[in-house]
Order: structure tokens, then sequence, then C-alpha cells
């Protein structure tokens, strides 16, 4: 115990001290008058969390991150897993090359690549359109248009996530011992076989880590909207966090904010917590 | 030499008392001004420059990146002060001015956008300037246009000098509306409705008007001061924007996309340069950056075919338009104040002005500063000048930049027809009194 002290106390003062005030905060009013004299926070129940639920951006914004989450995540996860296959593939040579070439999206910053995107995406002379118009796609204003939008934050945001992702299927799929593999073949059983039936199963646990870790981050869906499209067009890609950050450090209202906060994090408590009992329910 | 400066600085020490450091810093600074006191007594700083003062100055974007420039001749007048000025990008300004006074470390003086006032003066953050303005010898009140004065005055104290001005006009193409029979601007909302449906009748144009909902709340804005509206009522803190006057400016808003005459899908424009040389729309509602803009970005044949005027008003007359720009202010925090007004009054020059316009592009504050050749020649800015003395001032309370977000909004259902303007206008004062709950407990509740 005395050893852990120093540890303690630091978790203490930096993690659970900030965590009980934000919550002592989303039940009172603290905003831009507060700020000045603090005599102007006033406590106020429940009332930022139901102000929040009557706040139609608050379920736009719900609506854009489950949007993000339900098709990104997935998506996330199976480029990924066809990454790492593709890279265990006895064909394939030079892998580690390939290997950090794919891993290398993640480590660089996201403002870097945002930059690059936003030309990728341009309406004219964008590379995706140049490519789509080869067959014969009209030019698809990406980031203007606010039914595009979301799919365009999504790819982007797959194409920089997939890697860290992919390094850890590669793990998984090397904890797989190869006699399964061997067995299977003398058993009679073919690649897609072996692929259902070995490679999937055995990677469950690998699968289980991956998605409840993409969850969490995909809920937190945050810096691609702010610097791709600070949440437009017409608030089409404004996410929870997004919004958090308009309303605690645009217009101040923190206590607001807090709520906000908060009520993520029951969201991403439940749906982890649910997706770990479907996991040991369908007991693989 | 900054050690230097600082370390003989009498008043860099008070301003390090005054807010409080922890003290191990404190000890830490003191100790490393007391050597390099040393040191500069022994390499022998001559004595003007122990004694500089720094000003530290907030500039945003691209003002911040040009009033540098103006800087060195500041410093050659008054070789005692020291401007150090620093750059912050508009989009990041207003967050980092709020966590800078949480964390109490704004700098000496800044520049302000005049909506931003009354949110810094609120905060207290603001130094008051009318004693500054009494004991100056070269600023008047009177040097200003009263309409951009009046936004830096809250509850009749004066917290900021107007430094550069902007407003709205309506930028037009001469020749379209010359086919229909119009050699001037429309100057009444008549004439307006007139020339807009001539120019969608005739096809001389695809749209009469361009009215960006997707990102501008000015124009519905501009429409429901023309009308009068107070936008705010019961001492700013409930929404008027049901009022008849403004319900009615919302009308006559909807009434240019019920009739065709402003296109509602806004975000298929994406360059409005190529559709305003197209032909797409014939007139535009847009500030004084957008004339640098037009003469650099519409092709060479249409040069002589664009022009600007004052905007047309419901009553025949020049209507109003928004009262815009920047001031310069002085933080209460500062330990400079007699340096940081030296530097307001030297930037209000005119012919600093002036060579701050031919930077920037920034329509000077000084009325003095347009009798120059730059801008009496420039017949785009003549509108702007005329405009400039018909302005409204929006209401001075902290949440208004939200509120115009909301009106924004709003605007954008009319036009897209998602609701009707009563509806709209209902519900856009429901989400205005929630905002103005706390403003109403502090006015009304004490």
């Amino acid at each position: 115990m005395f050893f852990l002290t120093p540890a303690l106390a630091a978790i203490g003062v930096f993690f659970f001290v900030p965590v009980i005030a934000a919550f002592v905060m989303s039940f009172t009013d603290f905003d831009i008058y507060s700020l000045g004299k603090i005599q102007y926070a006033r406590f106020i129940g429940l009332r930022n969390y139901l102000q929040l639920v009557e706040d139609p951006l608050f379920w736009k914004a719900l609506r854009n991150t489950l949007y993000f989450l339900v098709v990104g995540g997935p998506l996330s996860i199976a480029v990924s897993l066809a990454a790492a296959l593709m890279l265990q593939a006895k064909l394939v040579r030079f892998t580690s090359f390939f290997r950090t070439a794919l891993f290398a999206p993640v480590v660089t910053t996201l403002v870097a690549v945002s930059v690059v995107w936003r030309f990728v995406y341009h309406p004219r002379y964008g590379l995706l359109n140049y490519a789509l118009s080869f067959v014969g796609v009209s030019p698809v204003d990406w980031l203007g248009d606010p039914q595009w939008a979301m799919p365009a934050i999504i790819l982007m945001a797959v194409w920089k996530n997939f890697g860290y992702n992919m390094i850890i299927f590669i793990a998984g799929l090397q904890n797989i011992p190869p006699q399964l593999y061997e067995a299977a073949a003398i058993d009679g059983a073919g690649r897609w076989q072996q692929f259902t039936m070995i490679t999937i199963p055995m990677l469950a646990p690998t699968t289980l880590f991956i998605s409840i870790i993409t969850m969490i981050g995909y809920f937190q869906l945050f810096a691609e909207p702010y610097v791709m499209t600070q949440g437009g067009p017409l608030n089409s890609t404004l996410s929870i966090v997004l919004l958090m950050y308009q309303q605690g450090f645009r217009w101040w209202n923190m206590g607001y904010s807090a709520a906000l906060a908060f009520v993520l994090f029951v969201f991403i408590l439940v749906a982890s917590v649910l997706q770990s009992r479907l996991q040991k329910r369908f007991g693989t | 030499m900054i050690g230097c400066r600082r370390g003989v600085s009498g008043a860099t020490i008070a301003g390090m008392v005054k807010h409080p450091s922890p003290g191990l810093l404190l000890w830490r600074r003191s100790g490393v001004v007391l050597l390099l006191a040393l040191v500069a007594l022994v390499a022998g700083c001559s004595p003007q420059r122990e004694s500089r003062t720094l000003v530290r100055f907030w500039a945003m974007g691209v003002e911040g990146e040009n009033v540098q420039k103006l800087m060195p001749e500041f410093e050659r007048r008054n070789p005692t002060i020291e401007v150090q000025v620093q750059m912050i990008p508009w989009n990041a300004a207003h967050e980092k001015l709020l966590t800078g006074y949480a964390g109490s470390s704004l700098p000496d003086m800044c520049q302000l956008g005049n909506t931003w006032i009354p949110e810094m003066a609120m905060l207290d953050a603001l130094e008051p300037l009318d004693p500054w303005m009494k004991r100056s010898s070269s600023l008047r009140d009177s040097s200003y246009f009263p309409g951009i004065w009046s936004t830096n005055l809250i509850d009749s104290l004066l917290y900021g000098v107007p430094w550069y001005v902007d407003t709205r006009v309506l930028f037009y193409r001469s020749d379209l509306l010359a086919k229909v029979g119009y050699r001037k601007a429309p100057v009444s909302w008549e004439e307006w409705f007139d020339v807009s449906a001539k120019l969608k009748g005739s096809g001389a144009a695809d749209y009469a008007i361009l009215f960006p909902t997707a990102n501008e709340f000015a124009p519905p804005l501009i429409l429901g001061l023309q009308k009068k509206s107070s936008l705010l009522k019961d001492g700013d803190t409930y929404g008027n924007f049901s009022g008849r006057e403004f319900t009615d400016a919302m009308r006559v808003f909807h009434s240019f996309f019920r009739n065709g005459w402003a296109p509602v899908k806004t975000t298929q424009i994406v360059n409005i340069y190529q559709s305003f040389s197209a032909g797409l729309f014939a007139m535009y509602i847009s500030g004084p950056w957008n004339i640098g803009e037009f003469s650099r970005r519409l092709p060479p044949e249409l040069q002589d075919k664009w022009m600007t005027a004052p905007l047309p008003g419901p009553d025949g007359n020049i209507g109003v338009s928004l009262a815009g720009g920047s001031s310069l202010v002085m933080f209460r925090g500062s330990a400079q104040k007699a340096a940081v007004w030296k530097v307001i009054e030297y930037l209000s020059e005119p012919e600093q002005q002036l060579q701050f316009y031919r930077y920037t592009g920034n329509l000077p504050a000084r009325v003095e500063a347009w009798r120059d050749s730059a801008l009496a020649s420039n017949t785009y800015a003549a509108a702007f000048f005329t405009q400039l003395n018909h302005v409204t001032a929006t209401p001075k309370v902290p949440e208004w930049e939200q509120i115009a977000q909301k009106l924004r909004e709003s605007s954008e259902l009319v036009a897209m027809d998602q609701l009707s303007v009563e509806d709209a206008m209902a519900a856009l004062d429901r989400s205005v009194d929630v905002m103005l709950e706390k403003r109403r407990w502090m006015v009304h509740g004490k």
C-alpha cells in the first residue's frame, strides 16, 4: 500500500478529482457569467439533462455518431482483418514493408492527413471525383453535401485507423497453432472452411477486444469532423464530442457540456457491457 | 536581450506581483532576474533599452500578420516601448480569449470583434477607455461613424476604439441589371423586388440574388433591422423574433425563395465568384473583403460589369446594415496601460489606418482616413462609406453570437419551406428564451 501511494495520489488528483468535479458541474449552470463571478453558478438539479433530451442538436449529434459507429466500426474491423489475413498469407512478399506502410496512417498526425484528404475530396480537382469520372459518376461535393459528408468522414477515419487493429489481428493470427490447419487439411477442409471453422472462432477473443476498443474510440468521434468540416454542412457531421466541445469551449456552457459528457459515458458503458454479454451468449 | 530588458524594468516586476505566480517560480524567476540584471550591468546595456516596456498584443488572422509591419515605425517613435504582436487564428480566437481569461494569461491589449465586446466587458476583463479618451489629444469620438462607435459603448462606458469597420452592401452585376432596365442599383424594397422579378422573369440571370443560408445569418438579420425590429425585448431578456417587425422581415426573406428569385440549395454553389461570373445570380449581399476578391477572381471581361451599392430600404431610403468591425481594447490586468494607449493612438492615426487598409483591404474606422485618394478614388468603396453612416448595432448581450447562429438555422428552415415563417419565429424565440434564462435571473431575479 505504501509503495502504491504516489501512483494512487497521482491518479486521484489527475483522474478522480476532475471526474467528480465534472460530475458535480453537470448539475450546475456553470457558464460564461459564472466564469466572471462564481456566485452566478447555480445548482439546477437535472435541468441540464432534461434540456439535453429536448435539444434537437443532441439527437442529431447522437444519430450522426451512431451512423459513424454502425457503418464505420464494422467496416474498419473488416478492413483490418482482411489486411491482416493478406499480410499473413504465405504468398505475399515484403510483409514487413507492407505492414509498416499500412500502419503509417495511424501514426501520421490527423491535421496533415486531413489536409491531404481535403484535396482528395475536392469537388473539382479531387482525386476521388477524377477516379469516379472514369466509371461515369458525376462529381460529388464530398464535404459540402449533407448526404455525403459523413460517408466521406467514415472513409477517411477507416483509412486512418485500420492499421492499429490490423496489427492486433496479426498477433491474434500468429497465436493460432498451425497444427489445427494441418489437421483440417488432412480432414479435407478447404480454404474457406478453414477460415470459418478455425480462423474466425480462434480469433474471437481478439475480435471482442478490437470491437470494444473500436466502439469506444468511434463513439468519441471528434478530430476528423473538427478539422475537416467543423460539424457542417447542416450539422451532418456534428458528433457528440464535437457538440460537447462547441457547447463547452465556444459558448462556455460548461454545465451543459459536462452533462453531455456523462450521457456519452453511460452510452459507452452500456454498449461495452452489452457487447461482451452478447459475445458470451453466442458462445464462441 | 529580453532578459536584460525584463530584468531592470520595474513595470514588469510589478506585473509579476500583481498576477500571483507559484512561489517557487517567482523565487526562481527573481533569481534569474537578479543574475541577468548583474550580467546586464556588467555588459553595460544602454539605459534606453533597460527601461523598455513590453506590450503584448493579440491580433487575429490577416490583421495580426499585417499589423506587425506597422510596428517598427511605432517603436522608432517610442524607443521605450516594445510591442510584441501575437497572431491568433480567427476560428480559435474566441476560445483562446475565454481560456486566457480563465487562466489569467490575457495580453495587455487585443483586437476584438465588436460583437465580442459585451462578453469581455461583462467578465470585467476590459479597461474602460473614457478617462483615456478625455486626456487624448488626437482622438475624438466625432472622427468615427456613430453607429460603429456605439457598438463599443456598454452602459455608456467606452470599452474599445474602432480599428477597422465592416458592414454589408449590395454587390451586383451592372450589365444584367441594365438588361432589365436598371441603370442603377435598387434603392427601395419595391425596386428591389421589381428588379428581382424582372431578372428572373426575363432569364437575364438564373436567380436574382444569392442568400447563402447554409452559413450566413447576415441577410435575414439585416432585413429585421431594416424593419426596426428590436430583436430582443424586456431589457434584452426575451427573444422578439416572433414580434410583428421581425416576422414581416422574415416573410420578405421567404418571398425571395418562394418566388424563385433566390436559390434554395446553396450548398451546390461551391464557388460564388464563378457562379456570379456565369450569371447564376446577379446580386449578393456581402462585405468589404469581397471588393478585393471580386477584383482578383472575376474574369477581366467582367471587371467593369459589377458594382457595389448601399442596401435598399423598406421606406424608399437607404436601408440600414450591420455595424461590424474590430476594435482595439485594453485589458484591465495590464500593467502597461499608458504604453497600450500609445499603441491604440498610433494605430488610430489616419496615416496608419490607410497603410493598414493598403495591406489588408480592411476599411478604416477613422472618417479622416477616407478622404485620402486611395479610398476616395475606389468606386467600390464609396457604397461602404455611405452605408457606414446607416448602420445599427445588434443587442449587446454575451449570448448574441449564439442567438445569431440560431437565427441562421431558422432562416434556413424557412428558405427550405420546412417551417412556416410564424412557426419558425415562434420556435426561434423559444430557444432564444432558453439561452437568455440566466440573463433574466441576473437582471430581474436579484
